[in-house]
Order: C-alpha cells, then sequence, then structure tokens
C-alpha cells in the first residue's frame, strides 16, 4: 500500500528538514506513532499502536538523507509489517514556505495480521497521512497541535468521531485524557 | 457554569456544564459580559448545518474580561483584566492564510479540517460554537469561554464605551462591512441589499460610510424595513411590491450597480414555484439551501456589476442562474468574514461616531432566558432585530 500526501508550511526548508530529520519528533503529530528512539547515527526503534489494543514494533534505518532536500528510511530485519517511508522538501512559490511531500509504502501480509492492518487504515487510508501533516504544520507554524472540546485530545481526534460534545471537559475527563 | 446548548433541532436549552480550561498554551479564558444571538445560529438550531451535537455550546458573538492566559500567551497582547472582543473566526496568526489577512481561511486552527474538506474542498477556520465543521469548540453564549490563540484575535477595548457599542465587533458589524467593501463601492453607485436584519443594517450603513448614492434595504417585515428607512435608506416589501421592477424604477432601468445578498440559505417567499421547489429539497436533504435572495441579486443586478454575499451558504445549492452571471459580466464576491481585518479600523468608526451598532439592538435578556430569545428572533415576535443575552 502506497500513501502520497502533501502539505505547504510556512517554514524555511532547512526548520522543516531539521524537525523531520530528528526522526523522535514524528510522534507529535503522526497518529499511529508511540515512541520513535533514535539507536545509533542512522538507526532508530520504532513503536506503533495497532488494533485490539496491541502495540507493533520495528528497527529502522536511513537509506537516504540530503540535508534540506530530502530523507529516505526503511524498517529492517523481521517487521511485522515491512515499510519504507520518503519525505521530499521543495521551496514554495511564494519564498517563504516549504512544500513537504512524503511516501509511506507497507508491505502488507496476508492473513489476519494484513486484514487488521487494512481495518485499522480504514476505507481512506491516505486521511490518516493527510491529517498527520495538517498536525505536522500545526506544530512548525504555531508550536503544537490544536485542540478544541469536541475534539480534546489532539492527534487521537480522528478516532473519536461523533465527538463529544463542543462543551468544556469537566477535570476528571481531561485527567482521563491525559493518561490515556 | 451555565451555557445556552443545542439540543437537537429547533431545541436550545440553558444547561450546567464545565468550566473551561486551557486546553493549548495560546489559550486564554474570558468571562463572558455580554453575547448575543446571531441570524447563523439559526441555520444550526433549523438543523441546516450538519455535524451538531446534542450539548454543543452554542454562541460566536461574545466579549468580556480574559481571567486566565495560557503560559504561551504574549503578555505584550494580552493580559488577565483586559477587555476584549472576540473575533468569530479562530485564526492562528502564522499560516499563509493569516498571513493574507485571510482570518476566516485559516489553516490551522480546526482540529476537525479533515472533515470540513470533504464538505468544502479545503478546509475552513475553526469558529467558537458553530458546528463540529468549524473545529467543535464550544461557544460563547456562556458564562465563560475557552479563546485559542488568544494572543491572535481578541481586541482590546481600552476606552469606556459600552458593551452594546462594541460586542457586534465580533461578527456582524464587520461582515455587514466586508459586504459593502466587496462591492468597490464609486460615488453614484446604487446598492441594493437583500434582507434587513442585523447584518443587512450593517451593510446598508457601511455602503453609505463608503459613499453610495442610495441604499436600498429589500425586506418583508414592516419592523424591519421601518428601522432601515430610519436610517435612511431607501426600502422594497418584497410582499408588497415586484421586486425586479421597483428596482429597476429606482435606477431608470438600469438595476443596482451593486448587489449583497445578507439572508443566505434559509430565505423565504420568492416566486411559490420555485420556493416550493427548494424547500421540498432542502426538507429531504438534497439541497441544503434556499437561494432565493441570491438567484434574485443576480438577476436583478445590471451588467457588469458585483453581487457580495454574506449571508450564510452551507453546502449546495440548485437552479443558480449561471447564464446571467455569466452573459452579463457580473463579479461574485463572498466569504465568511475576515473579522480580524476590520476590528481596529471599525472600533474607529464607532469612536467618531459614524457609525452606531446599538441600533440594531431591541432585547436584552439574561442568559437564562436564550431559549426565549431565539424563539422572537427566528419568529420575528414582538419586533425582534438583535437579541443580546447577559451571563
Amino acid at each position: 500500500m502506497d500513501l502520497l500526501a502533501t502539505t505547504t508550511i510556512r517554514r524555511p526548508v532547512s526548520d522543516v528538514y531539521a524537525f523531520w530529520r530528528r526522526l523522535e519528533n514524528l510522534p507529535t503529530f503522526m497518529a499511529h506513532l508511540q515512541e520513535v528512539r533514535s539507536t545509533g547515527d542512522r538507526t532508530t526503534h520504532w513503536t506503533a499502536s495497532a488494533p485490539f489494543d496491541r502495540s507493533v514494533e520495528w528497527d529502522a534505518e536511513i537509506t537516504d538523507e540530503v540535508p534540506d532536500e530530502r530523507i529516505g528510511w526503511r524498517s529492517t530485519g523481521d517487521a511485522d509489517v515491512p515499510n519504507t517511508g520518503k519525505v521530499w522538501f521543495v521551496p514554495a512559490p511564494d519564498g517563504v514556505s516549504t512544500e513537504v511531500h512524503v511516501l509511506l509504502v507497507y508491505d502488507i501480509p496476508g492473513g489476519k495480521l494484513g486484514e487488521a492492518v487494512a481495518r485499522y487504515f480504514g476505507e481512506e487510508p491516505h486521511q490518516q497521512l493527510d491529517d498527520d501533516l495538517r498536525r505536522l504544520k500545526q506544530v512548525l507554524e504555531t508550536g503544537e497541535v490544536v485542540r478544541s472540546d469536541g475534539a480534546p485530545w489532539g492527534k487521537r481526534a480522528r478516532k473519536e468521531f461523533p465527538q463529544r460534545p463542543a462543551q468544556p471537559l469537566s477535570s476528571d475527563e481531561i485527567a482521563k485524557g491525559e493518561a490515556a | 457554569m451555565r451555557a445556552n446548548t443545542w439540543a437537537g433541532r429547533n431545541k436550545v436549552e440553558v444547561r450546567d456544564v464545565p468550566d473551561p480550561s486551557i486546553l493549548n498554551r495560546r489559550d486564554a479564558i474570558v468571562k463572558v459580559t455580554s453575547t448575543a444571538i446571531c441570524g447563523s445560529d439559526l441555520h444550526l438550531v433549523d438543523g441546516y448545518v450538519p455535524t451538531m451535537q446534542d450539548g454543543d455550546v452554542l454562541g460566536h458573538e461574545f466579549m468580556g474580561e480574559v481571567v486566565e492566559v495560557g503560559a504561551g500567551v504574549d503578555p505584550g497582547r494580552l493580559r488577565v483584566g483586559d477587555r476584549v472582543v472576540v473575533p468569530f473566526p479562530i485564526a492562528c496568526g502564522a499560516c499563509a492564510a493569516c498571513a493574507a489577512e485571510l482570518w476566516s481561511c485559516c489553516e490551522n486552527s480546526n482540529p476537525n479540517a479533515g472533515i470540513a474538506e470533504k464538505m468544502f474542498g479545503h478546509p475552513v477556520a475553526g469558529i467558537f460554537g458553530y458546528s463540529h465543521l468549524t473545529g467543535g469548540f464550544a461557544g460563547g453564549q456562556s458564562e465563560y469561554v475557552r479563546v485559542p490563540f488568544a494572543d491572535v484575535g481578541p481586541l482590546k477595548i481600552e476606552s469606556d464605551l459600552t458593551d452594546e457599542q462594541v460586542l457586534f465587533l465580533s461578527d456582524i458589524l464587520p461582515t455587514g462591512y466586508m459586504g459593502a467593501e466587496m462591492c468597490d463601492i464609486q460615488p453614484s453607485d446604487v446598492v441594493a441589499v437583500w434582507g434587513a436584519g442585523p447584518v443587512g443594517q450593517f451593510a446598508m450603513d457601511s455602503a453609505r460610510l463608503l459613499g453610495a448614492a442610495t441604499v436600498i434595504a429589500i425586506d418583508k417585515e414592516p419592523y424591519r424595513l421601518r428601522m432601515a428607512e430610519e436610517a435612511g435608506h431607501t426600502t422594497i416589501n418584497f410582499e408588497e411590491v415586484d421586486v425586479r421592477s421597483r428596482l429597476l424604477e429606482l435606477t431608470g432601468g438600469r438595476g443596482p450597480d451593486k448587489c449583497i445578498d445578507a439572508v443566505g440559505m434559509e430565505a423565504s417567499h420568492g416566486s411559490a414555484h420555485l420556493h416550493a421547489y427548494d424547500r421540498v429539497k432542502q426538507a429531504v436533504r438534497s439541497e441544503t439551501e434556499r437561494p432565493h435572495a441570491l438567484r434574485q441579486a443576480i438577476l436583478s443586478c445590471r451588467s457588469g456589476g458585483i453581487v457580495s454575499v454574506i449571508g450564510v451558504y452551507g453546502g449546495f445549492l440548485d437552479k443558480f442562474p449561471s447564464g446571467a452571471w455569466m452573459n452579463r459580466s457580473l463579479t461574485l464576491r463572498t466569504g465568511q468574514c475576515h473579522v480580524q481585518r476590520y476590528m481596529t479600523p471599525l472600533l474607529r468608526h464607532i469612536e467618531n461616531g459614524e457609525l452606531d451598532p446599538t441600533r440594531v439592538i431591541t432585547h436584552t435578556l439574561p442568559l437564562q432566558d436564550a431559549a426565549r430569545g431565539f424563539d422572537l428572533f427566528k419568529n420575528k415576535q414582538d419586533g425582534c432585530e438583535k437579541v443580546v443575552l447577559k451571563p
């Protein structure tokens, strides 16, 4: 499965590149990622949420890196869902912004795991990556993921539709949500 | 705290809800001193805007006192104790749309951008108390409200103007003004305004301020037309006369140079069979609009003129007079108001006495009586033009 998405961020290429190159930043805006941990100069360990409250983990390495231009990576070893990713950065015509293009490729296995992965991504798998990039834009342009009363939990918003009513949260709800 | 909430179609209810708290670093909490019911709230209550949920706190016109600020709020811009009017579109101030002063198209303020994008092609800004399509933000018909990006939008009021004089800077005064500004008004212009509700009244006053020679109000409620007449505008009651013929008489057969639609998706009357057609289609949700005012504005406008749309539309409409629009070189302009662009200049006009927003207020009620306010406003009872609520 190939997912391709694009956004434009009103920050110089060097800032956007530097933020993404620190792969530990990806979980701040990518909904399915719980943690990316650096294990070496070009290697990382990734943890993602999976269906049925499971999580899946894999190692990855950077395969291609041109500062202020592009980053490529791929899973290594015996990943449950082998995957590769590639992001490239292009100065936007306005002279101040950066176009971010992302391609994620998942090698979805057969059997029960494959079905579960397909269900996880739903009927519109690209929607999740589109939303991820919207949050990347929020983080880089405004400093954090934007929350509302109806969608208070940032990157978990999509899973929560239909949403809670647009009325303030009680302190119990806030405590419960922060912990989850 | 007490807050006015959506409780299903045709029902609002003041309920106890939790007090708001800071969710983002640049939030502020505002203690509401005055809020108002907007014509566009009626579209929500009438059930024509999708993605409303039972319990949603309504209200996007409000002002009050800052009682708490998040750690990320620039103290040079906003502090606890400041008296502020809050613009209805939530805008980050950092994206390309905000940089271009297209505040109501802010690219970051709507956490439900993915849903809005499905409906509109591209997402729109978050709006207080205006469905989950525009973010699911609790609104200001309440005692307290959380205001995101509080160091961007809110306008500080440092003079002793009353709430009533400045409250409408939050929406309807800038909306009316933008409707007139989009008309590129020339000194000889005749400007016709469909809808003599509060936004229409402010569009009329703004058109005159911008130099229009004649401003014509079109409505069917005698008390609303009287209000326009008392403000010095010409009036047409569309239930008594044929609008097109009357406009031709008033303009030497040319038609108005500029036309403003301050009605939107729930227009009434017009030609009976077309109204019935729209009513049925809207009732079965195969059309979201009853665009009678827009159709008539396009057909009435002189060739080469501008039709400016500030009435709210939410989805799709039928029988758009594309032939008149194209063949007669009409320009169609529109937008949810970019309120932040107009607040400071319009505050000056209020201070100078060139605009008097208080002239539309007919009812002031306690917040607790919000349901009665909605009823009076919707059914045009008791001469209701604009309801201000006091928490």
